[in-house]
């Protein structure tokens, strides 16, 4: 990491001009407050994230998967964090800074809804405005979090153009702020966007793997052989991983969405997964350079995946940089095998994952002579807001791991 | 200062410049070519002629939907140029566009092999309007080296050290944003822009004011601002817009075009009449 905001080639500052001046003062605001812990900042986030947010989150032995696949199997339970998704680290640690730096208004982005719900937690805790860009198509797959968002008091707006996922979330928020940058923060969701936001929403989420590695000396009184963490932008996998980057006998496997195919459809502009780590191209898109999944022209492509959070053509400028040195292990996990992680941990371990998570155990189920005698498994967030899409998705398949809901048919009712 | 001749030409007369945007290959290529030639007999003196990018952060609702057109219609970067080549017009052009376009083009990363075929096109410069002086070397450095312009977006919110480095940067006109947000057409002028100017008054690079423009008195007014040009967009955006939505000739289209930019052209020469008055020459 350099100064300017670089990981290697990757990460910079890509924004319209009107943007520079509110990027400059959210660096220096970050460098202050988050850094150097100025006025106390760091002492209130943490406190905060105890008392509001309930940190620590446990890390978990399952002994279930530990005895179906012959490793010891631990998950970190950031599904239990308030809210139910980690996203609350990074959405409280901004929306603070925000209130430190004398902003007067939240805006965000969010794809599954779990980080729009984080922060209009985190506004409603912190007594500030907040509205929040997200797509039609995400709109009508997680209407849980759309209603708690609406209940948490945020407004919701619906962004039309495009597939109307996190991609045109993410642009028309900028737009917001393009417009509203003196008074407004843009709480951005994951470790990606111009600098310093990357490395800031990987600060705030840093005390994911901080717990992980000390939970891991106190209990087994050694390092695991690895951590898994599913990977979309990136930010619960920075989280898990940060504070093991320099422990090198530690594998770091990030596992993204395969979606139904590898394959991309040029001519309709349409990647039918969001595998970018493993696939994507080096390139511009919405304040960094990283890797994306684009045409041969750079036109961005239209990603897929089963799950919402995961469903984004670009990622962390960090991860791509720790891809390229080898230091991080890229996978990916087709819509099936997720789906059958999501019902084999709901199953033997009683814990309903986000689809987005269930993709690490779609990964664990198809290598778990992979992942070393010792794993760590991020469980990033739990699955209430995607029942709907998965049982509607389980009766398209024919999965191995399967739940039938015919109960609802004998009292004459449907899902 | 300028790199491109013709581009500093432009500026070089003695009235105020009318600089028309309109996306390449919007709604087809075909109708597109007529549109950007009726701008050229409507008194445009520079266009800025968009190629479209999947994500244009910068743009309003106008422009995005401009921009999806033209994609849906099939304009790709080597469409665009051969857009520039078939045009039959004698008005500098400048290529509007998001970096990563710039960034992929030929066959190495980087945006030179772009910036090499524009010149070989006849383009001569480029606004991007994600590209800050801090990510700029690069494209600069291929400017410089085939003598395109490099336009820079100076911002309200530009001020101080921000606005010292842009000015060692830009090169053929700089693109003064008149109003914070997005582009698109608005009912009034901004009292920004007066203020926007001021700030650069001891540039010696022509300034150009746009976003919000919509009518000949809003030209007129930037103009007596202090403005040496009018960039106005999304106002013949619309005309494109309805033409397309009615499904009105291209001819007729295309001569409301040249209506609005003769509208708009008039209007920079008016203030530039008024400017002369009120400063008694």
């Amino acid at each position: 990491m350099s100064e300017t905001g670089k990981f290697g080639q990757y990460g910079g500052q890509y924004v319209p001009e009107a943007l520079m001046p509110a990027i400059e003062e959210l660096t220096d605001a970050y460098e202050r407050y988050v850094l150097d812990n100025e006025d106390g900042f760091m002492d209130e986030f943490r406190e905060r994230l105890r008392d509001f947010g309930g940190r620590p989150t446990p890390l978990q032995y399952a002994d279930q998967l530990s005895e179906r696949y012959d490793t010891d199997v631990y998950l970190k339970r950031e599904d239990l964090l308030h809210g139910g998704a980690h996203k609350l680290n990074n959405a409280l640690g901004q929306v603070l800074l925000a209130k430190y730096m004398g902003k007067d208004r939240i805006i965000a982005e969010t794809g599954a809804g779990q980080h729009g719900t984080a922060t209009a937690m985190a506004a409603a805790h912190l007594d500030m405005p907040c509205e929040i860009y997200m797509g039609r198509t995400d709109i009508n797959r997680q209407r849980p979090n759309v209603f708690r968002m609406r209940l948490n008091g945020a407004e919701v707006n619906p962004v039309t153009v495009g597939r109307g996922t996190l991609k045109e979330a993410i642009s028309e928020t900028m737009r917001d702020w393009a417009t509203t940058v003196e008074t407004t923060h843009y709480v951005i969701g994951s470790i990606v966007g111009p600098d310093p936001f990357p490395r800031m929403v990987r600060d705030f989420h840093r005390v994911i793997s901080d717990e992980m590695r000390e939970q891991s000396l106190d209990r087994l009184g050694r390092l695991p052989d690895s951590v898994l963490a599913c990977a979309g932008g990136g930010s619960n996998t920075m989280g898990a991983f940060a504070e093991f980057v320099d422990d090198d006998a530690v594998d770091l496997v990030a596992v993204e969405a395969g979606g139904s195919s590898l394959t991309v459809d040029e001519d309709e502009g349409v990647a039918p997964n969001s595998a970018t780590l493993s696939t994507g191209v080096e390139g511009v898109l919405h304040g960094a350079r990283t890797k994306l999944l684009q045409d041969s022209d750079g036109q961005i492509m239209e990603s897929h995946s089963v799950s919402a959070g995961l469903d984004y053509a670009g990622v962390g400028p960090e991860l791509a940089y720790l891809v390229d040195e080898g230091r991080v292990t890229p996978v990916n996990v087709g819509d099936d095998a997720a789906l059958e992680g999501f019902h084999r941990l709901s199953q033997e371990e009683g814990i309903i994952p986000a689809l987005e998570t269930a993709h690490a155990f779609g990964y664990l189920h198809e290598n778990p002579d992979a992942v070393g005698d010792v794993t760590l498994i991020n469980v990033s967030g739990r699955g209430d807001k995607d029942l709907e899409t998965v049982i509607e998705e389980t009766e398209k398949r024919d999965l191995d791991v399967d739940v039938e809901m015919s109960v609802f048919e004998s009292s004459g009712g449907a899902m | 200062m300028a790199n491109n001749p013709a581009l500093a030409a432009a500026f070089e007369r003695d009235e105020p410049a009318f600089v028309p945007y309109l996306a390449a290959g919007d709604p087809d290529y075909d109708a597109s070519i007529e549109y950007v030639e009726a701008l050229a007999r409507g008194g445009a003196d520079v266009i800025e002629l968009g190629l479209p990018f999947s994500e244009p952060i910068a743009e309003g609702t106008t422009i995005q939907d401009a921009i999806v057109r033209a994609l849906d219609a099939g304009m790709t970067p080597d469409r665009y140029f051969e857009f520039v080549e078939d045009l039959d017009v004698d008005v500098p052009l400048v290529c509007m566009t998001y970096y990563n376009l710039l960034y992929q083009y030929g066959d190495e990363l980087g945006p030179r092999p772009f910036v090499e075929k524009a010149a070989d096109v006849g383009l001569t410069g480029f606004v991007v309007p994600d590209l800050p002086a801090e990510e700029a070397d690069p494209l600069r450095a291929a400017c410089d080296e085939f003598d395109l312009d490099l336009v820079f977006i100076v911002a309200p919110t530009t001020r101080g050290e921000r606005l010292d480095r842009m000015r060692e940067q830009v090169s053929g006109y700089v693109y003064v944003q008149a109003r914070l947000g997005t582009t698109g057409a608005r009912d009034d002028v901004s009292d920004q822009t007066e203020v926007s100017l001021s700030r650069i008054d001891d540039w010696d690079v022509p300034k150009a004011v746009g976003f919000g423009i919509k009518e000949g008195d809003h030209a007129a007014r930037i103009v007596r601002a202090g403005a040496d040009g009018a960039i106005v967009g999304s106002a013949l955006v619309d005309i494109v817009a309805a033409g397309e939505e009615n499904d009105d000739p291209v001819a007729d289209v295309a001569d409301r075009l040249e209506t609005k930019a003769h509208e708009l052209k008039q209007g920079a020469l008016r203030g530039a009449e008024q400017r002369a008055e009120a400063s008694g020459d």
